[in-house]
């Protein structure tokens, strides 16, 4: 890592000439929501004065750029009763700007689940590969509770991270790519009061968490929990609409379609992104539905959070961005479900028997 | 036609229209760029609008409306007894439709307001399943061409046909799509199938639900979000009226 100050001008003067000429995306203000405050997405952006530098937080994460919502996997051509299939991996260059501590983390999750694992995607890997990544750290909304996952800081999976320090941006640069594309701009070495302003800046960062879960030993505390009558509780309350998981950064489950052309000739095989929340995603041929229950699915989508797939050697995917508890209308959010869960059985007064004394 | 080097026959198929506005079946004839090969699979009997022949022969029967007429439904019994699959077209012929609007006053009144006391046998609107038996259903106000090309297929290859169990939530947060109801409005998206690409909350419409309720529906809790957000009963209850197509839920408020 190469650690770099730039001017806020000169900052702008950078992107825009990024923008200018590369497939861009970047935040932007798309509504105004009831409340009054506005509401952003990651939307492509042609010159600098499009971005909203100082946005809070998209409605929706980065997730769609490496994994899109529907992906042709391969076409199939039917000929002399033969066929023939056809992959593209095709995955045209894009920037994308604003990227906060956790979106960049999620990234790096999806890494761990798409390429290492025992069957790694070309698909994922050709879309990861070609992208520059620019990260910028914000103050956190009262809801973010990534300091509770430790996904509020990265030190990978960008090619330029950008912390704001006032007047400067402080920028680590990890990329050969993203310090050859600055040596066109007026960039600085650190000073020592450069230094201090990060320092400053990260520790003002890490002490305005409002939200914050416990999250240590919720594996275990899962397994003991599989029966508890919290999940139907907050099954309840869920209209398994999916949208958790479609705003979610990490949630990279899917479904295979399959579906012919019109004119016979052919066929294409799609990946669509599908949600465990959905009231199908566990129907299985002949028709039976393993998790016919709404709190049966809602369970497995904060197990799959919350405790870990093998899949993804075990780890938490939840990055604490909130954006699944923002989006759910019948508000279910990790923070009140986990101190729900934690609570029930913490302050449980029926069968306490008094733990082994101290030897 | 030759597929996966079986000959197969083209669909022998008729389109039938009763009370509704014939919007659905007019989507048959658009989206040019595959009409030639949708019109391929078909040998098309009966279907007034692209042809004048009246062929009483075919498997497949299309049938787009509701029933509000005494006649209409010998003609409908008729068609079920010829047809081997009777597709139940479009959201009037699925739920009953707008045309169900009247069954919420005296018939007598509706009679007095359109035809002016004019002397017509008419009755409360009924989906096409309170008939004869419906073997697929096609949703939507109007039906989306894309759906129809996919079932056909589904049909003239044997494979299998089906719809979105979903809600149209799904499809919105895929468009990135600005919630209505962050907007303060209602929207009816989390309680209706998807398969239409969310195309009335993408132009910042709210969904009515003219694809019909979504499967295993939470009515109790959304009647409960939309409460706790101080969004009005009564406009939900007309919205949810304005299609028929959620009357099953009607009484799901708690």
């Amino acid at each position: 890592m190469i650690y770099k100050v730039i001017s806020k001008g000169e900052f702008k003067a950078f992107i825009d000439a990024l923008v200018q000429n590369n497939s861009s995306f970047g935040p932007r203000k798309v509504d105004t929501g009831s409340n009054g405050k506005p509401i952003y997405q990651f939307m492509p952006v042609k010159s600098v004065d499009e971005i909203d530098f100082d946005y809070t937080v998209t409605h929706s994460s980065a997730k769609h750029f490496f994994l899109p919502y529907r992906d042709e996997l391969s076409h199939f051509n039917f000929s002399d009763g033969n066929w023939e299939q056809e992959i593209r991996y095709e995955a045209p260059p894009i920037i994308l700007i604003g990227l906060r501590p956790c979106d960049i983390n999620a990234v790096n999750i999806l890494d761990d689940v798409m390429l290492h694992g025992a069957y790694p995607s070309p698909y994922y890997l050709a879309r990861r590969k070609n992208n520059f990544i620019i990260g910028m750290d914000h103050m956190p909304l009262p809801d973010c509770f990534c300091h509770s996952m430790n996904r509020h800081t990265v030190n990978h999976g960008f090619n330029l991270f950008c912390s704001d320090i006032g007047d400067s941006y402080y920028l680590s640069i990890n990329s050969s790519k993203a310090f050859n594309f600055l040596k066109e701009f007026k960039i600085e070495e650190p000073t020592y009061e450069d230094n201090c302003l990060l320092i400053e800046r990260r520790k003002n960062i890490k002490n305005s968490f409002e939200t914050k879960i416990e999250v240590s030993g919720l594996p275990c505390f899962l397994d003991i929990e599989f029966d508890s009558p919290i999940w139907q509780k907050w099954g309840d309350k869920c209209l398994s609409c999916g949208s958790c998981a479609m705003v979610c950064p990490t949630c990279y489950c899917y479904s295979v379609e399959e579906c012919f052309d019109i004119d016979l000739k052919g066929s294409t095989r799609q990946n669509h992104l599908y949600s465990c929340n959905l009231v199908d995603f566990a129907q299985v041929t002949g028709g039976h539905n393993f998790r016919p229950k709404t709190g049966d699915r809602l369970k497995y989508r904060y197990y799959h959070h919350y405790r870990g797939f093998a899949a993804n050697d075990n780890q938490q995917i939840c990055v604490g961005c909130n954006r699944c508890g923002r989006a759910c209308l019948a508000d279910i959010n990790p923070k009140d479900v986990i101190n729900d869960l934690r609570l029930e059985r913490e302050s449980c007064m029926i069968c306490v028997s008094p733990s082994p004394d101290k030897t | 036609m030759n597929h996966l080097g079986f000959e197969m026959e083209k669909v022998k198929i008729g389109s039938f229209d009763f009370t509704c506005c014939e919007g659905c079946q007019l989507q048959l004839a658009n989206k040019e760029s595959t009409l030639p090969d949708f019109l391929a699979l078909l040998d098309i009997r009966n279907f007034r609008e692209i042809s004048s022949e009246r062929l009483d022969d075919y498997d497949i029967a299309l049938v787009e409306g509701s029933i509000t007429r005494p006649d209409e439904i010998e003609r409908l019994k008729a068609i079920r007894a010829k047809a081997k699959v009777l597709i139940a077209f479009g959201t009037c012929a699925c739920f009953g439709g707008v045309n169900s609007l009247k069954n919420r006053i005296p018939q007598e009144e509706a009679i007095r307001e359109v035809y002016d006391n004019k002397a017509v046998e008419t009755m409360p609107s009924m989906k096409i399943s309170d008939v004869v038996q419906v073997d697929h259903s096609i949703p939507g106000c109007p039906v989306s061409k894309d759906e129809v090309e996919q079932i056909l297929v589904g049909i003239v290859t044997r494979s299998q046909v089906s719809l979105p169990t979903y809600p149209v939530c799904v499809d919105c947060k895929q468009q990135l799509n600005t919630c209505l109801f962050d907007l303060g409005e209602l929207c009816l998206g989390p309680i209706t199938r998807a398969g239409c690409n969310a195309v009335c909350t993408t132009g910042k419409s709210a969904c009515l639900g003219c694809r019909g309720p979504a499967e295993e529906l939470n009515m109790p809790a959304f009647f409960e979000l939309v409460k706790d957000r101080a969004l009005s009963l009564d406009d939900l209850h007309e919205m949810l009226a304005f299609y028929n197509a959620f009357e099953p839920f009607a009484t799901d408020e708690t």
